[in-house]
């Protein structure tokens, strides 16, 4: 580009001019005046840079430009010409990928910018996820995800973070920016931002994005006081994320940090920035709102709540299903000193399942009390909060089934009988290599846990009163003395020997072959197994391994990997190679039809261990939802009544909420992360069978 | 034949009052067990309170109060009692039930389920109304006088398999449900029992609850109130709160290297 150095610097109507030519298209066009002002302290040669790179991005887009003109000062007190030049097509580039949204946030991240450009490493999202996740999850106790988002925000159902973070110099700054961000989503869904119609506040203003920025940056300072008060080692850390908060927020700073103010003081003290017209502050640390996106996940899960807390409160009373209930008998008080809720049933406290409690405490999260339809017991009123009724094209098999099992409708609280179909399938064998694999790359792993399962193995048992043995049975020894002398003939079982232990425990483990395992939790699956076996045959237990999948309840299909009777060999190693993603998550009949199998061992103790990647689901509507869940139940309280454990181990980010209820408490395994699962799958059979 | 000499273990009441503070109606229920002379079955999480319990309810009944810690060797003659050899003569020793039983005492066998299975069976006749415990070995039978009380306790967060309480040995108990007390109780609780502030007893408690929403998470089993007491009377020795919760919770709890690192984020969030 050719700027000659000679020209004079252009005065703010020239420049007014020129912009109102360049950014004709901008909806912001009205206030160039002040745009022209700005840039009219800029040397020429800037200033023509300013109005040729503007003027390309608005031939683009006419607000982009317009953005290219605000932050240009900005910009140009951090930049070079290149580094300008480069800052804007970044933008541009954005643009053209991903749409104006991200664009803008591109030229906004002018920290980061000047961060990369500097050559300093930014901290990516995949680098904190893990260690953020569990965090979050111990700070909030209900089920809150970490995604990628363009910018940070959170729908109250998931927490969205940028990809990327450079905005300092140091990495451990950029880490602890990303966990003050996610923090702040945390504490919008913990001290109520969304307990009130955001949208409808935010409607009373004509200036929305303006009135959103404010509401955000208040909001930030409330919160702040509330994690101060809560957990103030990370309250500090929040505070020393940014400097001080500027003079004119200092007046709301210090009534939003009163331990009562809740959203509707912010909302206050914004009808009072409005009405000055003020421009709000957009420091970086501050998370954006969406409240559009928030009210509905919220107001889904509260929903979904309201049901759970009914459903239990209608077994409480022993009417599910049967008979309508009164609503007035039940009534819920919020315990203040504690913030637990205490739910009475006719004046008397009582305790709710797990599943239900937690729904109350998230209900009343979400809503600073428990709703009166929450405490109405459900009845014979049926849910189905899809409101659909899909007639099922069922699969047809020109093969007699093998197997057919009843299913758990909880809808009639009855059983369908005879109504899923299993067929007993083989797989066809691959070539093993995979397992040969596994076992070069994990072959530390497998020592490490043969030698574990060694010592399980190694725990002998002293039988006494032995003919013979390698030590005298002192008891025994005793009572032959005390026989002699009162003239008794003597025992000469004098011995004790150690033998063996015989744990005499059958397992079962059951591999979801569902279309979601495709890739690596698939992967993990079979990684898992080979180590398992490899374990196992240490152990000396009987076991067995079957895949499940199948489509609709006309077809459940069940794939035998190594049946209790099969030895662990290159066939079983071949068949472990061949499990792949087939279908859908029936797992009802799955349950049904294994603990069947293993209810035929002989041995004293039965497990059945489960290995899922997310809740039941089979094709159509109607599996889908809470009819797997309580089928699924069903099938694992009939494995119990057969005398069969059942553990779950599942990969899932939302397992907690579903997995209580289903499964029962303490027996499952949540893993976030599919790459766990080899490693702990051996580990948590060696833990639950010592 | 002369009767063989018999030691029988003297037994002596609690002198001090245990500090227990009651979180619901257990005390009351208690008492009307022990009225009824009825057995009691104990479940709750570890370091929940359980054991203090008994020892609370010992002195307030001013019985002496005998505790078997079971373990999976623990066999029957453990418990009821065996010959030994003095100088030429056997001499029966009474097992600390059997002692219990004769002194009119709360037997407490912690973690039931951790004893081999033969093991429980000899305290069934105990545990219904027979009231009576056999000894074989001496062809004696023990009747129980109306003070003596058969304690339970077990953790059903256990995860094994092989270790389940067997019906026929819970449905003779009457259950008592415990577990963390609410962060109230508990911030009272661990201030008292360390010798904390009350401010700083609230945010050990604070950091309990954050562990406890890790269970099955990452965690067997979140931080229990004896962890978070731990915690604060290593703050009392005059420990930084941080570096007493590092030590007492967040190492005590896992060995994973994760979820360490996880536990030194709650730790450094709470104070």
């Amino acid at each position: 580009m050719v700027v000659t150095v000679s020209e004079r610097r252009l005065f703010e109507h020239e420049l007014e001019e020129r912009l109102d030519v360049l950014l004709f298209a901008s909806s912001s066009h009205r206030k160039l005046g002040k745009l022209a002002a700005d840039l009219e302290a800029l040397p020429r040669q800037q200033q023509d840079l300013v109005l040729h790179l503007a003027g390309v991005a608005s031939q683009t887009y006419a607000e982009i430009g317009h953005m290219v003109a605000t932050l240009a000062p900005q910009a140009l007190e951090r930049l070079d010409a290149a580094g300008f030049e480069s800052w804007v097509i970044t933008a541009l580039d954005a643009y053209d990928r991903e749409g104006l949204r991200p664009a803008m946030e591109s030229l906004r991240d002018l920290d980061g910018f000047v961060a990369v450009r500097a050559g300093r490493r930014p901290v990516r999202f995949v680098e904190v996820e893990q260690r953020l996740g569990r965090f979050v999850h111990g700070l909030s106790g209900r089920h809150l995800s970490l995604k990628v988002g363009t910018y940070p925000w959170t729908d109250t159902e998931a927490i969205y973070l940028p990809e990327r973070i450079a905005h300092s110099t140091v990495t451990e700054d950029n880490r602890l920016l990303y966990t003050g961000l996610a923090v702040q989503m945390w504490a919008q869904t913990r001290y109520g931002t969304f307990n009130i119609d955001l949208e409808a506040e935010l409607a009373r203003w004509p200036g929305r994005e303006i009135a959103l920025n404010w509401l955000a940056v208040l909001e930030a300072m409330r919160l702040e006081a509330c994690i101060l008060r809560d957990l103030p080692g990370l309250g500090k850390m929040l505070v020393a994320l940014h400097d001080t908060w500027p003079e004119e927020l200092h007046a709301a700073w210090s009534d939003l940090q009163s331990p009562d103010a809740d959203v509707g003081v912010t909302l206050a003290w914004l009808a009072r920035f409005m009405a000055q017209d003020a421009v709000p502050p957009a420091p970086t640390f501050v998370p954006r709102l969406n409240p559009a996106a928030a009210a509905l996940a919220r107001n889904e899960r509260i929903a979904r709540e309201t049901e759970v807390l009914r459903r239990a409160l209608g077994a409480l009373k022993g009417t599910a299903g049967r008979k309508p209930a009164t609503p007035s008998e039940f009534a819920a008080q919020l315990k203040t000193e504690t913030g637990e809720v205490e739910i009475q049933l006719d004046g008397e406290a009582v305790t709710l399942p797990p599943d239900a409690k937690a729904a109350a405490q998230s209900l009343l999260q979400d809503l600073g009390e428990l709703p009166p339809e929450a405490l109405t017991p459900a009845g014979d009123g049926l849910w189905n909060p899809s409101g659909q009724d899909l007639g099922l094209p069922e699969q047809i098999s020109n093969r007699a089934a093998d197997f057919r099992y009843d299913e758990w409708d909880y809808h009639r609280n009855a059983y369908r009988r005879k109504w899923c179909h299993v067929y007993v399938n083989e797989v066809t064998p691959g070539d093993g290599q995979f397992v040969r694999d596994v076992k070069t790359r994990f072959a530390p792993h497998i020592q490490q846990i043969k030698r574990r399962f060694e010592a399980v193995r190694g725990e002998d048992r002293i039988l006494g009163r032995q003919q013979d043995g390698e030590e005298i049975d002192v008891d025994a020894l005793v009572e032959a003395v005390n026989d002699r002398k009162s003239g008794a003939e003597p025992s000469t079982r004098l011995f004790c020997r150690r033998v063996r232990n015989e744990r005499s425990l059958a397992a079962m483990f059951m591999i979801d072959m569902s279309g979601s395992t495709k890739g690596w939790v698939n992967d993990a699956e079979r990684e898992a197994l080979v180590m398992l076996c490899e374990a196992l045959e240490k152990l000396g237990d009987a076991y067995a391994i079957y895949g499940f999948s199948g489509w609709t309840r006309t077809r459940c299909d069940i794939y035998r990997i190594k049946s209790f009777a099969d030895p662990y060999d290159d066939a079983v190693r071949a068949r472990i190679d061949a499990i792949e993603a087939k279908d859908y998550t029936r797992m009802g009949v799955a349950i049904r039809h294994l603990s069947h199998l293993l209810s035929a061992q002989p041995a004293r103790h039965k497990l059945l261990v489960t290995l899922s990647d997310g809740r039941p689901d089979d094709f159509g509507d109607e599996y889908r939802g809470q009819y797997g869940i309580e089928d699924t139940r069903r099938a694992l309280q009939e494995a119990r009544e057969q005398g069969i454990r059942s553990y779950c181990i599942t990969i899932d980010r939302h397992g907690a909420d579903y997995l209580r209820h289903m499964v029962g408490p303490a027996s499952y395994t949540v893993l976030d992360d599919a790459k766990k699962l080899p490693l702990k799958v051996a580990e948590i059979y060696r833990k639950l069978t010592a | 034949m002369k009767p063989l000499e018999q030691i029988t273990p003297q037994l002596a009441s609690l002198g001090e009052e245990p500090y227990y503070l009651p979180v619901g109606d257990e005390v009351a229920l208690f008492d009307a067990a022990a009225t009824k002379r009825l057995p009691v079955l104990l479940k709750g999480p570890t370091g929940c309170g359980k054991t203090r319990f008994v020892e609370y309810m010992a002195w307030k009944l001013q019985r002496p109060l005998v505790t078997v810690a079971c373990h999976d060797d623990l066999t029957t003659a453990d418990l009821v009692g065996r010959y030994l050899i003095v100088g030429d003569d056997t001499v029966w020793l009474d097992g600390p039930l059997t002692a219990a039983v004769r002194a009119g005492a709360i037997c407490y066998l912690d973690e039931i389920v951790e004893a081999r299975k033969d093991t429980t069976v000899v305290i069934h006749p105990l545990a219904d109304t027979r009231r009576a415990l056999a000894v074989d070995k001496r062809g004696e039978l023990v009747v129980a006088p109306p003070e003596f009380m058969l304690v339970i306790s077990y953790n059903p967060g256990y995860q094994s398999v092989l270790k389940e309480i067997k019906p026929s040995t819970r449905q003779r108990f009457v259950a008592l449900q415990f577990d963390y007390p609410a962060a109230e109780v508990e911030a009272r609780i661990v201030a008292t029992e360390g010798g904390i502030q009350p401010d700083l007893a609230r945010k050990l408690v604070k950091l309990g609850e954050l562990t406890r929403n890790l269970k099955g998470a990452g965690l067997d089993e979140g931080a229990s109130t004896r962890l978070l007491i731990h915690a604060a009377q290593l703050i009392d020795a005059g420990m930084t709160p941080a570096t007493a919760s590092t030590a007492a919770v967040a190492r005590a709890l896992t060995d994973d290297p994760e979820m360490t690192q996880t536990l030194d984020d709650l730790v450094r969030a709470v104070f």
